[in-house]
């Protein structure tokens, strides 16, 4: 089994930090690990930041609330500063560089920037940036196996939109080898 | 064993109450419980159920006393300040024994609060949801397989006393998702009868009346007695708690619902400095599960209770252990949620007060 993931997923609303949260999250069910996801529900979601923490555990997880974690993806600027320093030594956070200009490196701390949201639009797939850097950091990370991955992303693009499926296992991909 | 699927808190008691064989639910959206009634609102129309946004708390709980009267299975759900607006309907359906699912997924309170996850509503469910003689069977679950596991048994408990029923969960339960199994679902024909329901008497019996008031002082008095002894059969048979590395522990941590998933982190994290910490997690608030807190006692240097309030349930526990040990509180308030870290500082400190 892995180690234990205690990830904060964050950026705007909209940007799709909670549903990138949610396949993580899925991606352990598929493995029966033990699984949290908790978003952030106060008013600043609405304009503003919205974010998620995950746990992937194999003993029982008491408070779902990620102070600490082990892994940050950050969506804009404001999160990336808001959690920075909230990431454990030896943690490991993911950044989109094409919306977080301005990147800082705690020590202890590995920050790997890439242009998701432009990787996205070059390769006609916009909008799906969230799902780049989960590719990213599961690249980085390993959270889960490959078909775990493959499956959580299956599991939690409605069925009835086909096309979309197609995009975001693109999108993997892209965040994979970049 | 059926599938498990990731599912929020609030989702999953609602599709438990489905299963339970709840066809009626009367509601109005407030956060963090709004989910519950949305779920509601997609599902109930596919199994034949009766969903309706009610235009206020109010009208909702006195739809659930209608609903309950007939004999159907009902719930509503709402977060602090609606269960306050609910209060009075709830003390009707005790009054008139009838059995329905509230739950409440609490948020910071006084007044109209915050919308983050609190338990300040502890005294308000197991002290006076509101006027007169009575209580609720209180289910506080800490993990979302257990919101699902007493929402379906909810109904049966509220059935088999022909009394109200409240799920305690908070914002933090409601908006989480977790893996979950759902229990099977009941069928029509294994819902237990309800020969008092208000269906209709076609001249072949006396009718039925469900009614909460009472001119006659001794007869309320009778009645009141009559359904005290039916809380003396729930305090005896219907105790739920858990208890987590207690058995050596030196300091035994109190805490219920989403409190108790800090504690439990906070106690591990204790163990790990080597200090003896356990937890003791309440399921039922009431009846209060004095008997196994109890046995507690003669081991523990120390109780530390954890509450999201000022200070709620440590009066429960206070009396349980009866003075035998110190008895003291962690809690943050507001909408807060405490960190395993400060709830770790505490018992350091209480383990240390208590050797001395």
């Amino acid at each position: 089994m892995a180690q234990e993931l205690s990830c904060v997923v964050a950026g705007f609303g909209g940007q799709g930090s909670l549903f990138a949260g949610k396949v993580i999250a899925t991606a352990g069910l598929i493995e029966d690990r033990e699984v949290s996801w908790m978003p952030s529900y106060g008013p600043e979601m609405r304009g503003g930041t919205a974010n998620c923490s995950v746990t992937l555990s194999d003993a029982p997880i008491g408070s779902p609330l990620v102070l600490a974690p082990n892994a940050l993806i950050a969506l804009n600027q404001p999160s990336f500063d808001k959690f920075i320093d909230t990431v454990v030594d030896g943690g490991t956070v993911v950044v989109d560089t094409a919306m977080v200009p301005q990147l800082s490196e705690p020590a202890g701390v590995t920050v790997i920037g890439i242009p998701a949201t432009k990787l996205c639009e070059e390769a006609g797939i916009k909008g799906l940036g969230n799902i780049v850097l989960i590719g990213k950091l599961w690249a980085e990370v390993g959270f889960c196996s490959r078909e775990a991955l493959d499956a959580a992303i299956a599991k939690c693009v409605p069925a009835k939109r086909p096309e979309k499926l197609e995009q975001n296992r693109r999108a993997i991909e892209l965040g994979i080898s970049a | 064993m059926a599938e498990k699927v990731l599912m929020k808190g609030n989702e999953a008691m609602a599709e438990a109450a489905m299963r339970a064989g709840c066809r009626f639910f009367f509601g109005y959206p407030i956060t963090p419980q709004t989910e519950v009634a949305a779920y509601m609102a997609k599902m109930m129309p596919k199994v034949g159920g009766t969903y309706l946004q009610a235009e206020s708390e109010v009208a909702a709980i006195n739809m659930v006393y209608g609903a309950a009267a007939a004999g159907a299975r009902v719930m509503t759900s709402s977060s602090s300040p609606g269960i306050s607006l609910k209060s009075e309907g709830i003390s009707y359906m005790a009054g008139a024994d009838l059995p329905g699912v509230i739950i409440n997924v609490q948020r910071g309170g006084p007044g109209l609060g915050s919308i983050q996850p609190s338990q300040a509503d502890y005294w308000q469910a197991t002290k006076a949801t509101g006027h007169g003689d009575f209580h609720l069977v209180v289910y506080a679950p800490s993990t979302v397989q257990e919101m699902a596991d007493f929402a379906f048994k909810a109904f049966d408990t509220a059935d088999e006393y022909r009394v109200p029923v409240m799920i305690m969960a908070d914002g933090m339960l409601g908006q989480m998702m977790e893996p979950v199994v759902l229990p099977e679902p009941l069928s029509a024909d294994e819902l237990p009868e309800k020969p008092w329901a208000t269906t209709g008497h076609a001249m072949k019996r006396l009718h039925n009346v469900v009614n909460s008031l009472y001119l006659t002082a001794e007869d309320l008095e009778d009645l009141n007695r009559e359904r005290y002894e039916r809380y003396a059969t729930i305090i005896e048979n219907e105790q739920l708690s858990e208890s987590y590395l207690t058995e050596d522990a030196d300091i035994v941590l109190v805490a219920f619902g989403g409190a108790a998933r800090v504690a439990r982190s906070a106690v591990n994290a204790a163990r790990e400095q080597g200090v003896k910490a356990g937890l003791f997690r309440p399921i039922t608030l009431w009846p209060f599960p004095t008997e196994a807190l109890s046995a507690l006692v003669p081991q523990a240097k120390a109780f530390l209770d954890v509450e999201m309030n000022m200070g709620q349930m440590i009066e429960d526990v206070r009396l349980a252990v009866a003075g035998a040990a110190p008895v003291e509180f962690f809690g943050r308030t507001g909408g807060v949620i405490p960190t395993p870290d400060e709830v770790l500082a505490a018992i350091v400190a209480l383990n240390e007060k208590a050797g001395e």
